[in-house]
């Protein structure tokens, strides 16, 4: 089962699991999620379930030692004169933080060594051959259970969210479990927060005729991004991108623009699949996406664009940083110094730093996904220091900052930022993303398409056109989502023949133009392997 | 609430803060923003905002805003 978008999955797992689930009563639905789960998870990773296996222990155990402090703490302090209050809180407080930073470790430390060890091992070699050493070391290779690192987020957040006290350790570990491993999610995400979901799967619901339906539709639209869209893309962007010195300008931009798309339409397309789902058993995932490409800025795009992980890195890294007391003092100091606009910068900009740091290397162990988070840290760093400056040009020359051409340039400035950043993100290396976007600026011209040359590279004209009406398609939607109109619920509310010919043709849309079969090659899920 | 829409003001000014329910959700403030807030807010309200109440809910609008201010002076 290689995608959520698979016949296996699409075709056999999923009808599988829901005629199982309506089978059952109320109270063993749950295990049948949880088998599925699991089952799920074997098919993809094998035995490197186990990682899985010991990562819901892990949290299972640490959070009721947590739970157990924080009992022990308030009776305590219920029996406590006020003035030693403050001291038993710091008490406790450090028992706390010491638990918390021991689990954190661990899941962090198995991610660590699991998924960068190759890369800190060769850059280590690298280091020592630089130091002219006379040894090496060995560089260790380890199997990656998929999904390792969306379940290992969705394990701190129970820990961080149980330390500060803002849920209940829960001493159910089959509930715990399901959360961790329900099946839809746990390749791609969205990262959900045990707040969001653990009550909505243990709940189990019935599946009704109206949340089988709207899922459905939802899945339905995924499954079109990802087959006429993503897959259609993939032979122009394999080739581009592994002999981009063959080819001119012209062709980087087209390759270039084609992956961000191809991005947009895999991920999100997975994502339509991952919350149809859930919707099917009742279950109100996270969104993951919000029309990212309606950002005017880049900070803005990351709010709309991968939004569970963008939130996560808020929450948990962003400003338990920037509000912690060494930098809250450097934005008190530097507020006195610099203002009340570049002030907090100064701190701000040490938590953003991090982020982008974290973020860059959650998506892979390679110095482009480095690369990849500083140049949206320096993008966003840029946009909050000449905010002030573009905020004093702009009223100068009585520019309209609400009206549409100025909102317009910001939303394309935005989107070329972010085409050049995907650009290394999907390059073969670092420096292979600087020999492209050099070739990009300085090597531009039509050629392969005077020649024709470029309808060899994996797409004819029948595909560009087929690509061009379904991206229209998805472009259709998202600016009517943008708009507050929902376009499943608008078409829900129409008559049953309008209904099922829509859901029909989007069917038959994908049959006949689906990019599967002899002359093309299925993209494999891209997050899933983050 | 007069002290706080000034100091909204001078860090967001193009914003109706009597009407805006949706200051974070709708992009008005960002990260970097609700730093300078939190930063004013705990000097002019004597006050400390833990990071578990920089949620949405909490900074939606200035009603939201002012809400939490009494309730951690209280707690205070």
């Amino acid at each position: 089962m290689q995608s959520y978008c698979s016949l296996i999955y699409l075709g056999i797992f999923l009808p599988a699991v829901m005629l199982v689930y309506s089978l059952m009563p109320q109270k063993h639905r749950r295990k049948v999620l949880l088998l599925a789960s699991y089952v799920f998870f074997w098919l993809v990773s094998g035995k490197l379930l186990v990682y899985l296996l010991m990562s819901t222990l892990s949290i299972h155990h640490f959070g009721l030692w947590m739970a157990s402090i924080i009992n022990e703490k308030k009776s305590v302090l219920a029996q406590a004169e006020k003035s030693e209050k403050k001291e038993i809180k710091a008490r406790y407080q450090r028992q706390l933080r010491g638990v918390v930073t021991f689990a954190v470790l661990l899941h962090v430390g198995v991610l660590v060594v699991l998924k960068y060890s190759a890369f800190l091992g060769t850059n280590f070699n690298l280091l020592l051959s630089a130091l002219k050493a006379p040894f090496s070391i060995p560089i260790p290779t380890f199997l990656l259970p998929i999904g390792i690192s969306f379940y290992t987020m969705q394990a701190l957040s129970y820990l961080f969210d149980v330390y500060r006290e803002t849920i209940k350790a829960d001493r159910n570990l089959e509930r715990l479990a399901l959360y961790m491993s329900f099946f839809p999610q746990i390749m791609e995400g969205p990262i959900c927060r045990y707040s969001q979901t653990a009550m909505q799967l243990w709940e189990c619901q019935k599946i009704t005729y109206s949340n089988m339906t709207m899922g459905m539709q939802r899945i339905l639209m995924g499954v079109m991004k990802k087959m006429v869209i993503a897959d259609r893309l993939n032979i122009l962007i394999k080739v581009v991108f592994s002999g981009y010195d063959k080819y001119d300008g012209s062709v980087m931009l087209i390759a270039m623009v084609c992956y961000t798309c191809q991005l947009y339409m895999d991920f999100s397309g997975a994502m339509d699949v991952v919350i149809g789902t859930g919707e099917i058993f009742g279950i109100k995932m996270p969104e993951n996406f919000r029309q990212p490409f309606f950002s005017r800025t880049i900070s803005e795009f990351w709010t709309r664009w991968h939004i569970s992980l963008g939130a996560w890195f808020r929450d948990y890294v962003f400003y338990p940083l920037s509000m912690s007391k060494p930098l809250k003092n450097l934005t008190i100091a530097s507020r006195k110094h610099l203002g009340n606009h570049f002030g907090p910068l100064v701190s701000g900009s040490i938590a953003l730093f991090t982020v982008w740091l974290f973020n860059g290397l959650w998506h892979g162990s390679g110095w482009q996904y480095i690369f990849f988070g500083m140049y949206h840290f320096v993008l966003i760093l840029l946009g909050s220091i000449v905010e002030p400056f573009v905020k004093k040009g702009t009223e100068k020359l009585h520019i309209n900052r609400g009206g549409w051409p100025y909102k317009g340039m910001q939303i394309f400035r935005t989107v070329c930022l972010v085409n050049i950043g995907e650009l290394f993100f999907r390059a073969n290396g670092l420096s292979a993303g600087i020999a492209m976007f050099k070739n990009m600026v300085t090597n531009f011209t039509f050629a392969s398409f005077r020649d024709n040359s470029f309808y060899k590279l994996g797409m004819d004209r029948y595909d560009v056109i087929i690509t061009i009406v379904a991206v229209a398609i998805v472009l259709f939607v998202s600016i009517q989502n943008e708009r507050g109109i929902s376009v499943r619920k608008s078409l829900a509310q129409k008559n049953v023949v309008v209904r099922w010919a829509v859901i029909y043709a989007l069917i038959f849309f994908i049959i006949i133009y689906g990019a599967y079969g002899a002359g093309y090659v299925p993209l494999d899920p891209i997050y899933a392997n983050f | 609430m007069d002290e706080l829409i000034e100091i909204l003001e001078e860090i967001q000014p193009d914003v109706d803060y009597k009407t805006c329910h949706n200051l974070i959700d709708g992009h008005y403030l960002d990260s970097l923003s609700i730093l300078s807030l939190v930063a004013e807010l705990e000097d002019a309200f004597d006050i400390t905002i833990p990071t578990v109440e920089i949620i949405p809910a909490n900074f939606n609008s200035a009603e939201d805003i002012w809400t939490m201010i009494v309730r951690l002076q209280e707690e205070d």
